[in-house]
């Protein structure tokens, strides 16, 4: 099969899962292995294009020219091969899981769930293969709109409220700034295209490359940069497997590989170094980071405590991202993949908490860890991965981001970085801890674990979570292709 | 050989049909001649176009009569896309009427409907046609008169208020136009646009062509509903017949623009009417003023009609900041958005006029739970919701780059602020609707079905005209563009 005809595959298999998803509706089963079988030709397409990407190609399509200079058009490069990997594998991994809790909780409206589940995917896929500033707020958009009716999944006066902030914040930021700035880069450069290098060296006076930057940073409000995060923790009134893979994976990366890949492509990294403006960003990144933990220590609603660990990761990122040197960039990247499988373990565990025993809030899992041991343990390891502690993944994203701040002459955000870990441990912590070892105010002999497919999701992203410790190759190879 | 008679049959179609309307009286038969001459015409306006774009302006003089004496019809870019707009909108909700006028119009009086409805039809391509002037007001007329007749036969005895509202300031502002033409004819000596054109440029720099131009943009500006003086158009469009919302929508302001739009730039000239005259400054405030104003209150209105009627106020806005820009770019922003803004206006109406149908009312309230039971209806409302807010992928999406980047061209910053805070602006009161049609509880037991086929159809034409003028703007902004530049005298 030609590379072409692939990338638009990659975006078109899920729209073609969503509409034999909606066809199948009526019979659950045949529904479920429908996506489970999108999913996996979704991952098989992705890889096949793997090697060509790892030998340095950049294969390419042009759907359309919506307005002359300004095409419609897919590329695949290593950063965008990463992203969606990553997107696709966990997709199926969090359908099988999904099967589990969406029956297990009894919830309603499942056919219209997986179906808008994945035309989500769908965008996702469009953000990871954009080739231009254009196409990728395209996709953005499609993706705003269509995780909206998944976060008001259940229909409720606080699902509505949640669903508000949501689109509110997301749309406000994109209209308002992202989609001046992609006019605005276009009106500078000519072009709105992706180049290793950048496209903006020499077009504008540094002030002017500041504010765009902070435009863009800014205007991806999906990297839930400070004082624009709030979609995040109203997200969470959604099912729980959305706010595992769209809003610790799929979404939010969406958000912070924008910025990455802007930063790379558009800013290039050789001119954000030497500009002293875009630094802002550095410091609105640190706060976001050291700011969302603390609030995080506060939160007793689990999957809200959670977000707040979410948005302070994704900051890491963005540090990375602006910090402009090759240490930097690869952290950023590593920081993604190893992220995403921490954050969507996290996800995992407190869906099949809230399935198996009802309870969404900290203080009531005193001692359930005794009946839940699978569960719990998978907490306690993702906790330690997200903390960036060895023997887990999350330990190298923190390692390069460290790297590439000392190399910048950032000893500060060392500091920063550090206090983040003991910030993440000590809100992360305590949940399995107390699960263990505190005693539960009364025992209830009927609890068993989650239903066998949410155990299975759990199992497989938490045995990530170690391999990528020991095995980060992979990654680290993509990752240190944007910086050659 | 019937190829020279175009610009003659443009008009002419319509105009034989109205009275053979009026002879044949039975609804389905008049419904039936309206869609074929409605068709016609579009048939007419497409070939107009083809001809312009491979030969250039057409003149025709009208009964073989020579301008500057005879009435000369003339077409170039500008107008043939104007036409093309004007006739594919009125086919389009023509095949949508029946069923709807059928439930909303009694019996006796749909053959008059339709009667009021192709003269409308006449005097809306006679105005864009024409280069005469004063043949101009005569349409003009026409097509205001008939539309009074059309927004009186609404459902409610409010339709007769409003439409008494209009013709009272319809007049007015046809009144201030003829008073601007009767003062450019004393001086010029002629009533031919092109003649006008020419004379005026010795005797521009006079009262009387100041005050001629300020008596034309004020009536004018009443037509277009340009703020503040849109209060008309809210009552109107709320309380109109729900085709006859959808067609005058997506027509009757773009028309009054187009006329704005041949008097600014062919009859005085940009340097006469955009700089000597302080128009610009002027657009450029009350079109900010229109945005915002216009979009906030359409946040609060119940009544869906009447806040798509807001809506239609703010857009107007829109038109008037890019003619502000005064450069090319402005104003192919400003054709641009003529066309896209008739495509969003008229799939939403359309899609208001099947809920109109099945629940016989368009409150807010009543929406509770209707995407669920008027699956496909509600689609056509996203979809020409999302278009309006313009999200990547639709036709307004277009509009707002190609405005965004003509004020970007000037550095208008105000501008572009005013233009992202109207697409938010536009965000709240669309999903309000979004969010009681799909997130609320039904309230009533009785259960809608679908809208019927024939007005299914022509509302997901439209929808997905917005998609693919999304996609594609080889006909839309390519012909703005080329029209655009035409207008400013540049040579392609």
């Amino acid at each position: 099969m030609s590379d072409p005809l692939l990338l638009v595959l990659i975006v078109l298999t899920p729209l073609i899962g969503a509409i034999l998803v909606i066809i199948t509706g009526r019979w659950p089963n045949l529904r479920e292995a429908v996506s489970l079988a999108t999913g996996a030709i979704l991952v098989t397409e992705v890889a096949l294009l793997a090697p060509a990407v790892l030998a340095g190609e950049t294969p390419g399509v042009l759907l359309a020219i919506p307005v002359p200079g300004v095409p419609l058009a897919l590329q695949l490069e290593p950063l965008g091969l990463l992203f969606a990997l990553i997107a696709s594998t966990l997709w199926i991994v969090t359908t099988i899981y999904a099967i589990g809790y969406m029956r297990g909780h009894g919830e309603s409206h499942q056919t219209r769930f997986y179906a808008f589940f994945a035309i989500a995917i769908s965008a996702t896929m469009g953000v990871a293969l954009a080739q231009n500033l254009f196409t990728l707020f395209l996709f953005y958009e499609l993706l705003t709109v269509s995780t909206y009716p998944l976060v008001t999944h259940a229909g409720t006066d606080e699902a509505r409220r949640g669903g508000r902030v949501y689109l509110g914040i997301l749309m406000g930021t994109s209209m308002g700034f992202l989609l001046l700035a992609v006019i605005w880069t276009w009106q500078l450069t000519g072009t709105t295209g992706f180049k290793a290098g950048g496209i903006l060296a020499g077009q504008a006076s540094p002030l002017i490359i500041g504010i765009l930057y902070a435009l863009f940073a800014f205007g991806i409000g999906k990297a839930a940069l400070m004082p624009f995060h709030r979609w995040l923790p109203a997200a969470m009134v959604a099912p729980t497997p959305v706010s595992a893979l769209l809003h610790a994976v799929a979404v939010v990366k969406a958000g912070v590989f924008a910025i990455l890949k802007i930063t790379v492509y558009v800013f290039g990294i050789d001119l954000l170094a030497d500009n002293r403006a875009s630094s802002l960003i550095l410091w609105v990144a640190a706060i976001t980071i050291i700011g969302a933990s603390l609030v995080a220590l506060n939160q007793d609603n689990l999957k809200r405590r959670l977000a707040y660990s979410t948005i302070s990761q994704l900051s890491y990122v963005v540090l990375g991202a602006v910090l402009a040197n090759a240490a930097g960039i690869t952290g950023a990247a590593v920081h993604i993949a190893t992220h995403a499988v921490g954050k969507i373990t996290l996800f995992f565990c407190a869906g099949a908490i809230l399935v198996a025993a009802h309870k969404t809030r900290v203080s009531e899992l005193d001692g359930l860890g005794r009946q839940m041991p699978v569960t719990m343990g998978a907490f306690l390891i993702a906790s330690l991965s997200i903390a960036g502690l060895p023997p887990m993944a999350g330990l190298w994203g923190k390692w390069y981001l460290a790297i590439g701040a000392f190399d910048a002459g950032y000893g500060v955000l060392v500091g920063i970085l550090m206090l983040s870990t003991l910030l993440n441990l000590a809100y992360l912590l305590p949940i399995p801890l107390r699960a263990f070892f505190a005693n539960a105010p009364q025992r209830d002999t009927q609890l068993k674990e989650a239903p066998l497919p949410c155990l299975i999701g759990i199992g497989l992203t938490t045995t990530a979570c170690v391999v990528l410790f020991f095995f980060p190759g992979p990654i680290y190879r993509l990752a240190s292709m944007l910086v050659l | 050989m019937i190829g020279t008679q175009l610009p003659a049959l443009q008009v002419v179609v319509p105009l034989l049909a109205a009275p053979l309307c009026l002879a044949l009286h039975r609804p389905f038969a008049t419904w039936a001649l309206t869609l074929t001459a409605s068709a016609l015409s579009m048939l007419v306006s497409i070939l107009l176009l083809g001809q312009v774009l491979a030969q250039g302006v057409i003149d025709y003089a009208f009964g073989g009569w020579a301008a500057p004496f005879g009435i000369a019809y003339r077409v170039d870019l500008a107008n043939a896309y104007v036409l093309l707009i004007v006739t594919t909108i009125s086919t389009v909700v023509t095949i949508f009427a029946r069923r709807s006028v059928a439930s909303e119009v009694e019996a006796h009086n749909q053959g008059l409907f339709y009667t009021a409805w192709l003269l409308c039809l006449t005097g809306l391509l006679g105005i864009t046609i024409t280069g005469d002037a004063f043949n101009l007001f005569v349409f003009l007329e026409i097509s205001s008169l008939s539309s009074y007749v059309l927004i009186a036969m609404g459902t409610e005895r409010k339709a007769l208020t409003a439409a008494y509202q209009y013709l009272i300031m319809g007049t007015i502002g046809a009144t201030f136009i003829l008073i601007g033409i009767g003062l450019l004819y004393m001086l010029t000596g002629t009533l031919n646009m092109l003649d006008m054109a020419h004379r005026l440029i010795t005797v521009a720099d006079s009262r009387t062509a100041r005050t001629g131009f300020a008596f034309l943009t004020v009536g004018l500006g009443l037509k277009i509903a340009l703020f503040p003086l849109h209060l008309w158009l809210p009552n109107a469009y709320a309380h109109a017949p729900s085709a006859v919302s959808a067609f005058l929508a997506a027509t009757a302001t773009k028309v009054a623009v187009y006329v704005l739009l041949r008097f600014v730039f062919s009859v005085f000239g940009v340097d006469f009417a955009l700089g000597t005259m302080p128009l610009a400054l002027g657009l450029a405030v009350l079109g900010t003023i229109a945005v915002l104003s216009a979009s906030t209150v359409a946040i609060f209105q119940h009544n869906l009609k009447r806040m798509l009627a807001y809506s239609s106020v703010a857009q107007v806005g829109y038109l008037a900041l890019g003619v502000s820009l005064a450069t090319p770019a402005g104003l192919t922003a400003t054709l641009l958005h003529l066309f896209n803004h008739a495509l969003m206006k008229g799939t939403l109406f359309l899609a208001l006029g099947c809920i109109a149908w099945r629940l016989g009312s368009v409150r807010l309230g009543d929406l509770k739970g209707l995407g669920y039971r008027m699956p496909w209806t509600m689609g056509v409302f996203v979809l020409g919701g999302l278009s309006l807010i313009g999200l990547p992928l639709t036709a307004g999406f277009i509009s707002k780059w190609y405005l965004v980047l003509a004020a970007l061209e000037r550095g208008w910053w105000p501008v572009i602020l005013v233009i992202i805070a109207g697409s938010l602006l536009a965000v709240i009161y669309i999903w309000r609707v979004i969010e009681t049609a799909y997130l609320s509880k039904t309230n009533k037991t009785a259960g809608a079905g679908e809208a019927p086929l024939s007005m299914l159809l022509p509302a997901w034409l439209l929808a997905i005209a917005n998609l693919y003028f999304g996609m594609h703007t080889g006909l839309s902004a390519g012909i703005a563009t080329q029209a655009a530049a035409a207008l400013f005298g540049i040579q392609p």
